[in-house]
């Protein structure tokens, strides 16, 4: 059912929200240049109007409160309530951010730095990394962040880099990351089986290179096996390695970026210790370095004192500055730090145990059916191909618009690229076999579907609040807002 | 205790591995090499809810939430409705994740649409995109867009007004790419309009702004607006979005990128985030603006139909061309913001706005009447500068102690600024509590 656009269930002289009343004398006026001319548009509702708009509306999205939600890369596990609970807690909640730059600020603040302090201290020990910060905002913005670390070192080196090293599997965050820190990109190919190309490697790194960016788990799902020989590589020409945390939550408790060679990681909180996505975010990614880098990290800083308390430092010559005004996504970092407490060590090696125990399984059992590129052991997610099926014609969108008919959140599809009609399945650790089972039983009903009646997927969804959308309209009819009579 | 979250029975792993055909879990970690394996993982055993809760609780309430919050510094003690707070916990909102998918996705798509079109109201701009991190870094990416859309300009110019922490992640930003950044110094709380429109130039691209400016000076840019486009350069500004009931909107002043932080629009301040980073632009620049944005189109059988659109500006197409590396927005944030000013209205939102600025002058005005303090006579709406006979940051220790946070002592971020006191008033502060810091300045200034 359509649900109108909240300007269009507008009545002129509506209202919802009772507001605090002024209560104070009649001031002065400000200058009439200074203020409104034509006054804002806003919705005009009723409190009932606005509950039952966004009740609606929130039933038109597929979410892991309502559907199983194999979304490769994106590591859509449950999001455990009491997270959301210590996150509402109001001295967290309603804490103001500026104490942070008071003088003495600290003192009334000291339990939020202390689980700051604390979180920095449980990721470095996850990651294997002497120093973490918990200020980029997402998992892009610690990216940036971790590059910007980079940068300093080899500027503070007196080193000419010009370059930073990713591979054709990675995220598109990576080299747009490297970009924004003002790098050029080299890309290096895949070999056949999915891992990096090491002797493409060899022949394309110079001593110009910064660093080179990898996730491990790879994108295809599959552990690069020659990362301890790429981080020699790397090393020798004073070129640092950076991790990609993406796909951390498949090696927690069995790989530390930290052990094998990797000199700065970021984590996405939301992939790995199950914070909510939010339709888009919040996100939060923290960065953890090594040592040589710990100077470079961005401002405030927490630091513990002798006596157990804590403070802030605002200031530092050293490090690359402020990528945010505070603590980063300070809410998100509640209920990050929560999850850690609840899974513990032993929960979080059961994490990744049975993240890869289920995505190994679905592999095992869609593999009659689907092409498998790269028919290796998984992680935490495969990568199938839909090409065996556009012999029929039926592409991997076909297959995830059917998907949506029958309830299920479709994988990720046409990516990574270098797989052609690719479908990336990540079930993560927090779905029951049934569920598993039931979702590999209606992609072998896709399969058989797309031999025996393929229009049937071509056609889907039919059951979906909307058909198809017409993409190219949207891109080249531009309307991205109502016009509201304005 | 075990508490783990994952709901496999003994059966059930055993029935999986044997389908995979392998013995163990640790067989399926096998590619691995031993030699790559952790060297530690020394981590505290799980706690359950109950315990995890109370330590959670035990490290909340260490935390100053209580003192009357006269404290602001572009972020606010505004009141949340519970509407906003029951439908933004609607697990199908906050458990979903990018629309990727329209047709399982329209939900949020619609949200994103309606806070897009709210926004550019509340702006006066032609087009926003779904949002950004925070005001800040919205600001650092409004100020590269600026650059990708002039071509071939190396400057920008910064009025030292603006919130010196956005200054700060400007100046972040920007140092790895060669750019120029030139402050324009603050005169008495506002902008030296003939410094600043002196030093626009063809080399710069943008020229940045913020209304009401740190100190609270609230202002007409549309001068400068028109000295920059004479010049080519963009004028960027950054708005208190609560402040556009009543204040003259950016694109009133014909700004070519606006910006904001848009904690105020019903997101508590937790510590600094997450927050809600609002860019709205000029038409014409669209193409050259970062993040995501939402367009309205047609299904196959001519129905609405929301989607992410104009997606080759983005890094999972564009890779190193982008115009951002931003994967992310803050759509649950965005969507708060969209409930938030629906439930106040377009009514509402004037009214909140006058609220504010009666609250703000009624507050000026009683602390006006302390003998032994100074008061600019500069025209403010929420928050203003109070000049005390000695250090801010004592006077504001004193005033703690009585329950009262008193402001921003501004020398951490202005050294020659050691006596002066920022102060903020919302329309949670009644006229007893406004009173009560008067009183208490009062006695403390004796």
């Amino acid at each position: 059912m359509k649900t109108p656009l909240i300007f269009d269930a507008s009545v002129k002289g509506r209202g919802a929200a009772a507001l605090p009343a002024s209560g104070v004398p009649e001031p002065a006026a400000l200058p009439a240049n200074m203020t409104r001319r034509n006054e804002a548009i806003l919705p005009e509702l009723s409190e009932l109007d606005v509950v039952r708009h966004f009740t609606n509306l929130s039933r038109k999205n597929f979410s892991v409160d309502t559907h199983f939600y194999p979304l490769g890369s994106c590591t859509m596990k449950y999001n455990i309530k009491s997270c959301e609970r210590a996150a509402a807690m109001p001295g967290f909640n309603d804490l103001h951010p500026f104490y942070t730059y008071l003088p003495g600020g600290s003192q009334e603040v000291s339990g939020a730095l202390e689980m700051i302090y604390d979180f920095e201290r449980i990721l470095s020990e996850i990651c294997g990394m002497d120093g973490f910060t918990c200020q980029p905002m997402a998992g892009a913005h610690g990216e940036y962040a971790g590059i910007r670390m980079i940068e300093a070192y080899h500027k503070a080196k007196g080193n000419n880099k010009k370059y930073v090293i990713v591979p054709d599997t990675s995220h598109g965050t990576n080299p747009a990351s490297a970009a924004m820190a003002g790098y050029e990109v080299i890309t290096i190919p895949s070999l056949p089986d999915g891992s990096m190309d090491i002797d493409a490697l060899k022949s394309a790194i110079t001593s110009e290179a910064a660093a080179i960016m990898m996730t491990c788990p790879n994108t295809l799902g599959l552990f690069e096996t020659g990362v301890r020989e790429i981080s020699e590589i790397a090393h020798s020409h004073d070129a640092l390695m950076y991790y990609d945390g993406a796909n951390l939550n498949a090696i927690l408790g069995k790989v530390r970026p930290g052990d094998i060679g990797f000199d700065v990681v970021h984590i996405n909180v939301h992939k790995t210790f199950g914070t909510p996505h939010g339709g888009g975010g919040p996100g939060a990614g923290p960065v953890g370095v090594k040592s040589v880098l710990l100077p470079y990290l961005p401002l405030p800083k927490i630091v513990k004192g002798a006596d157990g308390s804590f403070s802030v430092i605002t200031d530092d010559a050293d490090s690359i500055g402020k990528m945010a005004p505070f603590f980063g996504n300070f809410g998100v970092l509640v209920k990050a730090y929560t999850y850690t407490l609840l899974l513990g060590k032993e929960g979080l090696i059961d994490v990744a145990e049975k993240a890869v125990l289920n995505a190994n399984y679905i592999m095992e059992k869609l593999k009659p059916y689907y092409d498998l590129p790269y028919d290796r052991r998984c992680m935490h997610e495969c990568v199938f191909s839909a090409s065996a099926q556009g012999k029929h014609g039926v592409s991997a969108l076909d297959i995830a618009k059917f998907l949506i008919d029958r309830e299920i959140h479709p994988p990720t599809v046409y990516f990574p690229l270098i797989v052609k009609e690719a479908m990336m399945v990540e079930p993560t650790e927090t779905e029951s076999k049934e569920t598993i089972d039931g979702f590999i039983g209606i992609m072998i009903e896709a399969a058989r579907l797309a031999e025996t009646d393929p229009a049937i997927l071509k056609n889907s969804p039919v059951h979906a609040s909307i058909g198809r959308p017409d993409e190219t309209k949207a891109a080249r009819q531009i309307d991205v807002k109502m016009n509201c009579g304005l | 205790m075990r508490n783990s979250y994952t709901p496999h029975t003994e059966q059930d792993v055993k029935s999986m591995l044997d389908t995979i055909g392998v013995g163990s879990i640790e067989e399926l970690f096998s590619p691995i090499p031993r030699e790559l394996r952790v060297k530690s993982f020394n981590l505290a055993p799980g706690l359950s809810e109950f315990d995890a809760l109370n330590k959670m609780q035990s490290l909340s309430a260490r935390n100053n939430t209580q003192d009357v919050q006269f404290m602001g510094g572009g972020f606010y003690d505004h009141f949340i409705p519970a509407t906003a707070d029951a439908l933004a916990s609607r697990g199908d909102f906050y458990t979903a994740y990018t629309p990727y998918q329209p047709e399982a996705s329209q939900g949020t798509l619609q949200a994103l649409y309606e806070y897009q079109t709210s926004v550019c109201n509340l702006f006066g701009m032609d087009v926003s995109n779904a949002s950004l991190y925070d005001g800040g870094t919205a600001l650092a990416e409004a100020v590269l867009m600026a650059f990708r859309a002039t071509r071939n300009r190396d400057t920008v110019l910064i009025d030292a007004n603006v919130n010196p922490l956005y200054r700060d992640i400007v100046k972040s930003y920007l140092s790895p790419l060669g750019f120029k950044i030139k402050e324009i110094a603050s005169n008495d709380y506002q902008l030296n309009r003939k410094e600043l429109i002196s030093a626009i130039d063809e080399q710069v691209a943008s020229v940045v702004l913020q209304n009401p400016n740190f100190f609270g000076t609230v202002d007409d840019y549309t001068d400068i607006a028109d000295a920059s486009h004479s010049k080519g350069a963009l004028m960027i500004l950054s708005a208190y979005p609560l402040s556009l009931g009543l204040l003259k909107s950016p694109g009133e002043m014909n700004a070519d990128i606006a910006t904001a932080e848009g904690q105020s629009l019903g997101l508590p301040l937790s510590f600094g985030g997450p927050y809600l980073g609002i860019l709205t632009a000029n038409e014409k620049y669209i193409r050259s603006m970062p993040g995501r944005i939402v367009g309205r189109t047609v299904d196959k059988d001519g129905n609405d139909a929301f989607v992410l659109t104009l997606q080759p500006r983005e890094q999972h197409i564009r890779r190193e061309k982008a115009t951002s590396n931003i994967c992310s927005n803050q759509g649950l944030c965005a969507l708060r913001a969209l409930i938030y000013m629906s439930l106040i209205g377009r009514g509402g939102l004037k009214e909140l706005s006058k609220t504010i600025y009666d609250k703000t002058q009624y507050a000026k005005k009683a602390l006006a009447g302390i003998k032994s303090l100074k008061i600019p006579e500069t025209p403010c709406f929420n928050e203003f500068v109070i000049e005390l006979p000695g250090d801010a940051g004592q006077f504001r220790d004193a005033l703690s102690k009585k329950g009262i946070s008193a402001g921003i002592p501004l020398g951490t971020f202005y050294p020659a600024m050691k006596n002066r006191l920022l102060v903020a008033v919302t329309e949670k502060r009644t006229r007893e509590e406004i009173d009560a810091l008067a009183a208490a300045i009062r006695e403390a200034v004796l």
